[in-house]
């Protein structure tokens, strides 16, 4: 009985499941009939019969006549210019170029400020960041480009530093010229509650440099999309991104965050008030609070007191350090303090601010750094970043660095990518390329003026997957007299023409004495060039024409070297092109006690300068040295005869972010380690009397490592604890088989 | 993922080089025109995917046969374009719904014929050839779908490619009666000759409501960045005439000037420059005795001589592309084809695809008024820069950890023993390395399946977290898995025979590894030469003067390699490694050299790492067979690679004070052995 109960009751559960079955699919078949056949095949385009016959879409003749020749180009080019004003500038048409071809070349000259003016913070560090570029003038005349002294940044009625009658007191200025030439410079237009695109005076045809810039009211090509940035916004140099290392898998504790203000009415709130949906409070942590404005309290909804308790238990900059992705959505304006807050966090930024043209969006791929959302589609956010591949996510995660510290770091570096952006427009054909703007080490360190060539530069020969060229170029920097042909130099001539990779040697005389006459030199297998320094201790850094090759290898002229050590170097220098590779080293560190920068010649475990007085680097710095840096630098170099390699050191290595590179020297029997006193000069460059015996000498390269740091904000220098030694160097193995023999040789 | 797909796309060639076939033009074109929608943003949110593609029908018709439409005349007619437009604003992104299959879906409208109310066509040629084949291209793609209620995008199969042809009102007329035109909301139109007499406009005239356009010969004043696709237009030549590639290199001719409709004022700048360089500039011109007809078009002369066009375009290292009545010009395509570098001289031009593509590095742009100058501005570009011009691609390497990071010391490493059974000196290894200061855990990876790991009890005691991971296999890529127990970014692998290393060898190769975490540091280094009489690799490990790898039996590397071998390893390789028991270092060093461009880097002059009796090479590796074996392996990874990407390097690092006169006890590393 209890066995045929049981099979009963299997047999109903299978009725049951068959029946199931059949109506499920049958519902399924059902549903196909009424949708669309799924899984069928998709009808195609028609492969016509006569597609052979069918007619070109315009016949050669009618491609290459092109409908005659059109207007007389000059007029055109005329007529433009009275069409297309105002709101439809473009630098044809509102710019004149003519301005930019003189003498001086790019010039920017700063409106005086008038008496009483006050300029806000923000401001003063954009016009300090004018003056202390290499672009300055004050002198109008020769200007290219104008910059008011009025403080425009903030056009918000409301706000304490709104300046009024601005229109007035442009039109006062008598090169106004209805804004021709002009940069404006702003980050808050417009008011409650539309925050418009309105300055609340007419820009004419000046070029607006603006933060949240409307892709709709933006004049591409003319105006220029700026970063909103605080008024904590560093002048110069900046912190570093805080991306250290590249950990894999690349996911931090959470995917994605966003704590902010939610707004319950107004522009930009069908955003904000839909952030918390997304909330989810495990990895993706969306907080908005309602407590903000003066009286939130008259707008509260019901959801506010229980998101402001939930917005209290995480803290901002935790989230910042621990997540992925971050959301940047739209505030009252487009652009929000959170977009270089998250680029510098390294936590990719996730934006969703529909018709913000990104800052300087005319030469950063912004598709490499940054997601762009669709304020519409929030709620697809999530399954998005998700998606994202760990390849991806280590791509983008360097890039916002990449970014950060080219371009936005620092107010100073803000301004100087507006200019160079500008400047790149007016002379287009010695401009950057995308390339340039987006490969390390970013735009404004590549100068166009030397070359337009990615080879002729020492960062992109791994891209271009080409290998720096065979030869090298000695830069001898002579001070003494020429008196005997026993003199050190007539050694090194020798010593460095015997070098097979050795292409030409040019002696830079900066000797009291003229030069000697030719037949006094030797006679060289290499072309031996003969140049005056003019006695400035900056002109063995100057780009003279006379290097063709790429590396240039500067020496002092009491160097000893071998010719197997110059060319072991050079070996070396190939591998690391973008870095210096020299002997001496030295080193800085922060003294506590002092507070300052201090410098060492003692003889450490570790290094972060290579001095110059024999060193291979890219002929490329050479031409960062005379233009990049501000001359007061070199001027102090000069003043003091000093210091010119620390400097050199510490431009290569602010551009690669990397230390110098030492490589074997042989032992010298004139070298001593100098432990006994702590910051003995002794050995600056190994011989002779000269300068380094001299106390001051070494007090000036303390005080010049301090003046240095605060020219760049920051200390470029980098620590190194290794040297590049060759293969076999004092290997147990035959003499014979060793290609760098020379180096053990005492 | 669009910067991925889009380089990805384009990375052989810059421009589509319409050789072969209309067909792969218009694929090309096509995916870059949609590529350029998802680069502005709108699509960034359907990471593609791919559906088998769609099979031809076999029904064969004329274009016809298409159904005939009448126009009513009072049929109303569409806005002109919104200049405002921008995705955000005109682009409906609901239907594109976020389907399960994350892809975009592209709709194309049957053909109809329409005609005004007396019967005449609204279009002199109706479908041409050139548009049906951009259809048939997209019909064949993955985005393509029959299903109109599933499509984002939808194309009128009305062609307005040349405007010339058409009726404007009738046409604008006819896109309104789409079924799904709903104000051109999501309707891609397709347009290479825009404008007309006299003016010339620069976007399509045919009022078009909301509807993106990809057009050639946009000006910045009527393209709408982020919405618009800027297109080359395209010249008929390029498939009748077949171009040999030419390499790059000085060309007869410097500078020349092969368009027929080039305004008066500009031919006499032009003539001006040529009297002043001679023969360095052509300057073409119409055949004026010859007959009119096809052979005139693929004609030009310059007094007298007759040259064949495209043909002459090789001959020169620059050619002049000069706007005519319209912005966009056909000579651009027929140059680019030559492998010409083009000189674009068209004020207010959006150069096509300006937004993914970069125009500095394969053209030379001039201002209009710069005409004069052209002769010195082209002077001055460097030879290499013109050659790299002329190529037109760019191989690249692009390192996946191409920032300068310096990582800190502090998190440490964590070393990988592989290991099978030999205990004793497994358990000498991880005495040895358990000392070096940065060592932050320790993982035995058990390749013995037959035999159980020692009782816990049996371990050495270390300071640091020790963890046996037991495998399923006993395969040499098990050693480059990348185990979540590996908690920083470095990773030292190490055989388990490894014992002489000490530990201011190890913690000095973690040192010298985080200013290079990009690389593999490691201590044995080894060599490929080529070997002339054979004719291919050959692996060295003799004591020679440089070094092209490191082997993994010790060295320290980025957890991000590990990835990369068991995920991304091109071809065959890591089942080959497996199957042979052999060679995985020589694949890593493969791998990371492919990926980086750039050498490892051997730390310490130590020779010699397993036992102090052994000779001057290493126990295995004296076998010969071994050796033979290793070649081979050098010489399968070159051919999966299709490259040698090992770089070969002359140094090693050592501590800064290596062998310099210097107290022992006040270097950072005194203990580093120099056998």
């Amino acid at each position: 009985m209890q066995a045929r109960k049981k099979y009963v009751l299997l047999g109903l559960c299978m009725c049951c499941w068959l029946l199931l079955y059949y109506w499920g699919g049958l519902q399924e078949r059902l549903l196909g009939l009424i949708t669309h056949k799924r899984g069928e095949v998709a009808r195609p385009w028609p492969s016509w019969l006569d597609r052979d016959l069918l007619p070109g879409y315009a016949d050669q003749a009618e491609l290459q006549n092109d409908g005659g020749s059109g207007d007389s180009p000059r007029q055109r080019r005329q007529s433009w210019a009275g069409i297309y004003k105002d709101s439809r500038c473009r630098m044809d048409t509102c710019f004149d170029f003519a301005r930019c071809q003189g003498q001086s070349g790019f010039r920017v000259y700063i409106y005086p400020p008038e008496k009483g003016e006050r300029v806000s913070e923000s401001y003063h560090k954009i016009l300090t960041s004018v003056v202390e570029s290499r672009y300055y003038t004050s002198d109008p005349r020769e200007a290219c480009l104008f910059v008011l002294g009025i403080d425009t940044l903030d056009r918000d009625q409301l706000s304490t530093q709104f300046v009024p009658n601005v229109d007035e007191r442009i039109r006062g200025y008598p090169l106004w010229n209805d804004g021709r030439n002009h940069v404006i410079f702003n980050l808050y237009s417009g008011t409650w509650p539309n925050y418009t695109e309105d300055l609340g005076f007419n820009v004419g045809q000046a070029i607006l440099a603006k933060a949240s810039l409307n892709t709709e009211h933006f004049r591409p090509g003319f105006d220029i999309s700026i970063p909103l940035f605080s008024k904590e916004h560093p002048q110069k140099g900046g912190e570093r991104g805080w991306l250290v290392r590249n950990t894999v898998p690349p996911r931090r504790k959470y995917l994605l965050m966003f704590k902010g203000k939610r707004y319950l009415t107004g522009i930009g709130s069908d955003t904000r008030n839909a952030l918390h949906h997304i909330h989810n409070g495990k990895d993706i942590v969306s907080l908005t609070t309602c407590r903000h404005g003066k009286d939130w309290e008259k707008h509260k909804d019901t959801r506010c007191d229980h998101d402001n308790q939930e917005y209290e238990r995480f803290d901002y900059q935790e989230l910042l350090h621990n997540s992925t992705f971050c959301l940047v959505p739209r505030g009252r304006r487009l652009g929000s303090f959170r977009f270089l807050e998250s680029l510098q966090a390294a936590c990719i930024p996730v934006l969703l601010s529909n018709g913000w043209e990104l800052p300087f969006s005319d030469v950063i791929q912004w598709n490499q750094a940054v997601i762009e959302g669709d304020e519409r589609l929030l709620l697809q956010v999530p399954s998005t970043v998700r998606a994202v591949g760990i390849d991806r996510v280590l791509a983008l995660r360097q890039r916002t660095q990449m970014l950060w510290e080219a371009y936005f770091s620092s107010v100073d570096k803000i301004v100087l990518t507006t200019l160079e952006i500008i400047k790149d427009r007016v002379y287009s054909h010695i401009s950057r390329n995308k390339f340039m703007w987006n490969a390390l080490p970013g735009g404004l360190l590549v100068l166009p003026e030397y070359s337009t060539h990615l080879a002729h530069y020492p960062f992109y020969y791994l891209n271009l997957g080409i290998s720096p060229g065979q030869e090298f170029t000695a830069v001898i920097h002579a001070t003494s007299p020429l008196v005997s042909q026993s003199q050190p130099i007539m050694k090194l001539l020798q010593v460095v023409s015997k070098s097979k990779y050795c292409s030409q040697i040019i002696i830079l005389w900066n000797s009291e004495k003229p030069p000697p006459h030719r037949s006094k030199w030797p006679p060289m297998p290499v072309p031996l060039i003969i140049t005056d320094g003019r006695r400035k201790t900056s002109s063995r850094f100057l780009p003279h024409a006379a290097i063709e090759t790429e590396a240039v290898l500067s020496l002092d002229e009491d160097t000893v070297l071998l010719t197997s050590e110059i060319d072991f170097a050079f070996h070396v220098w190939r591998s690391f092109p973008e870095r210096i590779v020299g002997y001496p080293p030295r080193s800085h560190f922060w003294d506590p006690v002092k507070k300052a920068w201090g410098y060492t010649s003692k003889w450490t475990n570790e290094y972060s300068i290579v001095l110059t007085g024999a060193a291979f680097y890219h002929r490329y710095y050479h031409h960062l040295f005379s233009h990049y840096l501000p001359s007061s630098l070199r001027v102090l170099v000069d003043r003091t005869s000093n210091c010119e390699d620390i400097l050199m050191n510490f431009l290569v290595s602010s551009v690669t972010n990397l230390p110098p590179i030492k490589v074997a020297q042989r032992k010298q029997y004139k070298e001593m380690p100098t432990l006994q006193v702590s910051f003995c000069p002794s050995i600056e460059s190994g011989t002779k009397t000269a300068p380094w015996v001299n106390p001051e000498h070494f007090t000036q390269r303390q005080e010049c490592v301090s003046t240095f740091a605060s020219w760049f904000g920051y200390m470029p220098l980098v620590h190194s604890q290794f040297r590049l030694d060759p293969v076999l160097f004092k290997d147990h193995v035959s003499v014979l088989r060793k290609r760098y023999k020379d180096l053990e040789r005492v | 993922m669009c910067a991925s797909v889009k380089y990805g796309s384009r990375g052989p060639a810059l421009i589509p080089r319409m050789k072969t076939k209309y067909r792969i033009y218009y694929i090309t074109l096509f995916s870059v025109v949609l590529l350029g929608l998802i680069a502005t943003g709108m699509f960034q949110f359907w990471p593609h995917s791919i559906e088998s593609s769609a099979e031809w029908s076999l029904d064969r018709r004329s274009v016809h046969d298409a159904p005939l439409v009448r126009i009513p005349m009072s049929s109303p007619i569409p806005e002109r374009g919104d200049l405002s437009c921008r995705m955000h604003t005109c682009f409906d992104v609901y239907r594109c719904g976020y389907n399960p299959k994350n892809k975009i879906k592209v709709y194309i409208y049957p053909l109809q014929r329409f005609v005004d109310e007396v019967g005449v066509p609204i279009s002199s040629t109706g479908l041409s050839r050139e548009y049906n084949d951009l259809l048939s291209a997209i019909s064949d793609s993955d985005f393509y779908t029959d299903d109109v209620s599933r499509a984002c995008l939808f194309i009128p199969s009305i062609d307005v490619l040349n405007q010339n042809s058409l009726r404007i009102r009738e046409t604008a007329q006819a896109l309104a009666m789409l079924p799904r035109w709903d104000k051109g909301m999501n309707h891609l139109l397709f347009n290479m000759l825009p404008g007309g007499p006299p003016d010339y406009n620069t976007a399509l005239d045919v009022p078009r409501d909301r509807a993106l356009l990809a057009g050639g010969g946009f000006s910045t004043w009527t393209y709408r960045q982020g919405y618009d696709v800027s297109i080359p237009v395209y010249s008929p030549l390029s498939v009748e005439v077949d171009l040999p590639e030419r390499q790059p290199g000085p060309r007869r001719y410097f500078i020349l000037s092969s368009q027929t409709a080039i305004h008066r004022e500009y031919r006499v700048e032009l003539e001006r420059l040529k009297e002043e360089n001679g023969e360095a500039l052509l300057l073409l011109d119409k055949c004026s005795n010859l007959s009119q007809g096809l052979a005139s078009v693929r004609k030009r002369c310059y007094k007298g001589q007759v040259y064949d066009y495209p043909q002459i375009l090789q001959e020169s290292s620059f050619c002049v592309v000069l706007r005519g009545a319209r912005l966009g010009q056909a000579t651009l395509s027929d140059v680019l084809q030559a492998g010409c570098v083009p000189v674009i001289m068209a004020d207010s031009y959006i150069l096509p695809f300006s937004e993914v593509l970069d125009w500095k590095r394969a053209s030379v742009v001039i201002p209009e008024e710069k005409l004069p100058e052209m002769y010195t501005i082209l002077k001055s570009i460097p030879h290499r820069q013109v050659e790299e011009m002329q190529r037109q691609k760019w191989t690249s390497v692009n390192s996946p950890l191409f920032l300068p990071l310096i990582p800190p010391r502090s998190p440490g490493f964590t070393a990988v023993v592989l290991t099978y059974d030999r205990i004793e000196s497994l358990f000498r290894v991880i005495t040895e390395i358990s000392k070096v200061p940065s060592l932050a855990k320790l993982l035995v990876v058990w390749n013995n399946q037959n035999k159980s790991p020692p009782e816990e009890s049996l371990w050495p005691k270390v300071a640091v977290p020790l963890k046996v991971l037991r495998t399923k296999e006993n395969k040499l890529s098990n050693r480059f898995f990348p185990f979540d127990e590996i908690e920083t970014e470095a990773v030292l692998a190490i055989d388990d025979d490894i014992i002489m290393l000490t530990s201011d060898e190890l913690q000095f190769g973690y040192e010298v590894w985080r200013e290079f975490p990009d690389r593999l540091v490691g201590y044995p280094g080894r060599l490929h030469l080529w070997d002339h009489e054979m004719g291919k690799w050959k692996y060295e490990s003799e004591w020679t003067n440089e070094v092209s790898m490191v082997l993994t039996g010790a060295a320290f590397y980025h957890k991000y390699f590990n990835y990369l071998y068991t995920y991304k390893m091109p071809g065959d390789i890591k089942n080959w490694v497996d199957a042979h028991m052999n060679c995985e270092d020589i694949a890593m060093n493969f791998l990371v050299a492919n990926i980086t461009g750039k050498a490892p880097i051997k730390v310490t002059p130590r020779k010699k790492f397993k036992c102090p009796e052994c000779t001057a090479i290493d126990g295995l590796s004296l076998d010969q067979t071994h050796m033979v074996e290793r070649s081979e392996c050098i010489n399968k990874f070159a051919s999966v690679f299709a490259t040698m990407p090992l770089k070969v390097v002359e140094h090693r690092a050592d501590p800064v004070l290596y062998k310099d006169d210097f107290p022992e006890k006040l270097k950072s590393f005194p203990n580093i052995g120099s056998l």
